[in-house]
């Protein structure tokens, strides 16, 4: 669009993006670098010897509280929101597509549920579930509480999709002759996968990062962010900062999964 | 679920012959349904939960059913519970003012200095992704660089710029504001550069044929069509700085207060009533503050 020379101005901006993402990534590599620390090593640098004692350290159960079990409970609690995520996303996408009594008012709750403190959704989840008399428990109270989070990010992302969406494609599926099932499986559908993958990793990162709403609504066994959080105030060695380093790992490598799945959606899509 | 994804489809062919009866008219409403119902289940009933647990009665032990309006006075009464609302609001202001200012800038780089569209989705996704990774040990990465004999004072003392590590990095209300900045930013830059990419380039270049210079199009044309995205961004900055008790207590060290920190204490004395009743008070304040900034912008819209 714009072909003139760079101005000043660009180079100022430029430095100062470069700067923002020191500034965001900066912190992470302090502690990446941190957990290799020595046998001896603390919470700070310098670096005493480069070891993988605390990454050792980190899967001996008493050390640091129930590494294993957590981290398989968010796991699997991730996969469960995700899935709700996208099917309940998609069909309430679908839904908005047309007008319906009550399409405003359940929009606006939607938007509600990610304006409202999680804490507050924290707190009323875990008196109702005690005033019901059932247990909280991370698979029942604490789903729920995930999927208030990640429902509200799923349905505008979908409202965005569907609003620059053309029903021409459906037409012409139509035309020649295509059942409505299958204008939507053929046609639409891949036309919006890349967007509902991107609703999946949405909600899976979501949920295995939540700790707000979860506080009040794990039950007796806590997910991975709580157990962090509770290390916070109590380990003072860098194992800490091993567990930082194996959880962020693992969200990189979910993360550029998915985008290598969009990428290879997308491209054939491109050679279909 | 086959059934219902089949009908939006034919609604727009034969919209006439729905009109009287048929499984078509009912379909939004199925489709809507599973959103409507977890909605219902895991946010408004809890919040008319809290509603209600926040008039009861408790000790100790248990809450007792009731209709008191104690515990809003011991609330609205104490002046510790005001001075904890005024500094999350203070919070609020200080992160807010912040990133806006960084999240425009950033977003305006993106979006008019990088040149191809490739580029443009790396840059931004290279800011996304920290968004998708653990608050917490975003927040606690801030420890070795920050601490007593973190990065930043080991330098500084290095260089002789200072006699002795500053004890105001760490565990300070500076290091609340730099952390919730650090946390919140991008949610500030993606809905700015949302809008800024929408922006008809074709109305800058008129600016500039009729005479305007670079700062006068930045000022009377691009700033005034990212306000819809800085309105969006200022709802999820303050709703989620409002809400913040994590980053108070961990980069505070526990020498700063807000009032969802406030509540967490209140909740782990069980004192559940007293915990309700700070919460439609704090759920009153957002919610007003969202409902003012929704008057600017119509979400719907952006999207």
């Amino acid at each position: 669009m714009n072909h003139e020379k760079r101005t000043i101005e660009f180079y100022v901006l430029a430095a100062f993006f470069t700067l923002f993402v020191l500034f965001l990534y900066g912190p992470l590599s302090a502690i990446l670098i941190l957990s290799f620390q020595g046998e001896t090593g603390g919470l700070t640098f310098p670096l005493n010897g480069v070891s993988l004692h605390w990454f050792a350290n980190l899967f001996e159960r008493q050390a640091v509280g129930d590494f294993g079990g957590s981290f398989k409970r968010s796991l699997v609690l991730g996969i469960m929101v995700m899935i709700v995520t996208v099917a309940v996303s998609l069909l309430a996408g679908l839904a908005f597509r047309r007008k319906f009594r009550g399409a405003t008012a359940l929009f606006y709750l939607a938007i509600a549920s990610l304006v409202v403190p999680s804490i507050i959704i924290s707190l009323g989840i875990g008196v109702v579930f005690q005033q019901i008399g059932f247990r909280p428990a991370w698979y029942t109270s604490a789903f729920g509480a995930h999927l208030t989070w990640t429902l509200p990010f799923g349905v505008l992302i979908m409202f965005a999709v569907f609003n620059r969406f053309s029903p021409a494609y459906e037409e012409a599926a139509r035309d020649l002759g295509a059942t409505s099932w299958q204008t939507f499986v053929h046609v639409v559908l891949p036309m919006i996968a890349p967007s509902l993958i991107g609703v999946g990793l949405f909600g899976f990162t979501l949920s295995y990062d939540e700790f707000a709403r979860t506080l009040m609504t794990s039950g007796t066994f806590n997910t991975l962010p709580l157990e962090i959080y509770g290390m916070t105030t109590n380990v003072t060695t860098p194992v800490l900062y091993a567990l930082g380093t194996v959880t962020t790992v693992f969200s990189f490598l979910v993360i550029l999964a998915t985008l290598g799945v969009i990428l290879y959606v997308g491209r054939r899509r491109a050679r279909a | 679920m086959t059934a219902a994804l089949e009908r939006p489809a034919i609604s727009t062919a034969k919209p006439a012959r729905r009109r009287r009866f048929s499984i078509g008219a009912v379909t939004p409403y199925l489709q809507s349904a599973p959103l409507a119902i977890i909605l219902g289940a895991f946010l408004l009933l809890p919040i008319i939960m809290i509603v209600v647990v926040s008039f009861w009665d408790y000790d100790f032990a248990a809450m007792y059913p009731d209709f008191l309006t104690t515990n809003y006075s011991d609330v609205l009464g104490s002046w510790v519970t005001w001075k904890t609302y005024l500094n999350t609001i203070k919070f609020a202001a200080i992160v807010w003012a912040l990133t806006l200012f960084i999240g425009f800038w950033v977003a305006y780089f993106l979006a008019f200095h990088i040149r191809t569209t490739a580029m443009q989705m790396v840059l931004f996704l290279v800011c996304t992704v920290p968004f998708l990774t653990s608050n917490i040990i975003r927040m606690i990465s801030w420890i070795p660089v920050l601490g007593r004999n973190g990065l930043i004072n080991s330098t500084l003392v290095h260089m002789g710029l200072v006699p002795k590590p500053i004890e105001w990095l760490l565990y300070s209300e500076f290091a609340v504001v730099l952390a919730m900045v650090h946390l919140y930013t991008l949610f500030m830059v993606t809905p700015i550069f949302n809008t800024l990419m929408r922006i008809d380039r074709s109305l800058v270049e008129a600016a500039r044929d009729a005479g305007a210079s670079g700062w006068q199009v930045l000022w009377n044309v691009i700033l005034p069509l990212a306000k819809p995205g800085m309105a969006i961004g200022t709802i999820f900055v303050v709703t989620l700085v409002m809400a913040d008790f994590s980053t108070v207590q961990v980069m505070s060290g526990g020498q700063s207060a807000s009032v969802a920190l406030m509540m967490k204490n209140q909740m782990s004395l069980l004192q559940y009533p007293a915990a309700a009743a700070n919460a439609v008070v704090l759920l009153v304040l957002v919610l007003s503050m969202v409902a003012g900034i929704l008057r600017i912008v119509d979400i719907r819209k952006e999207l």
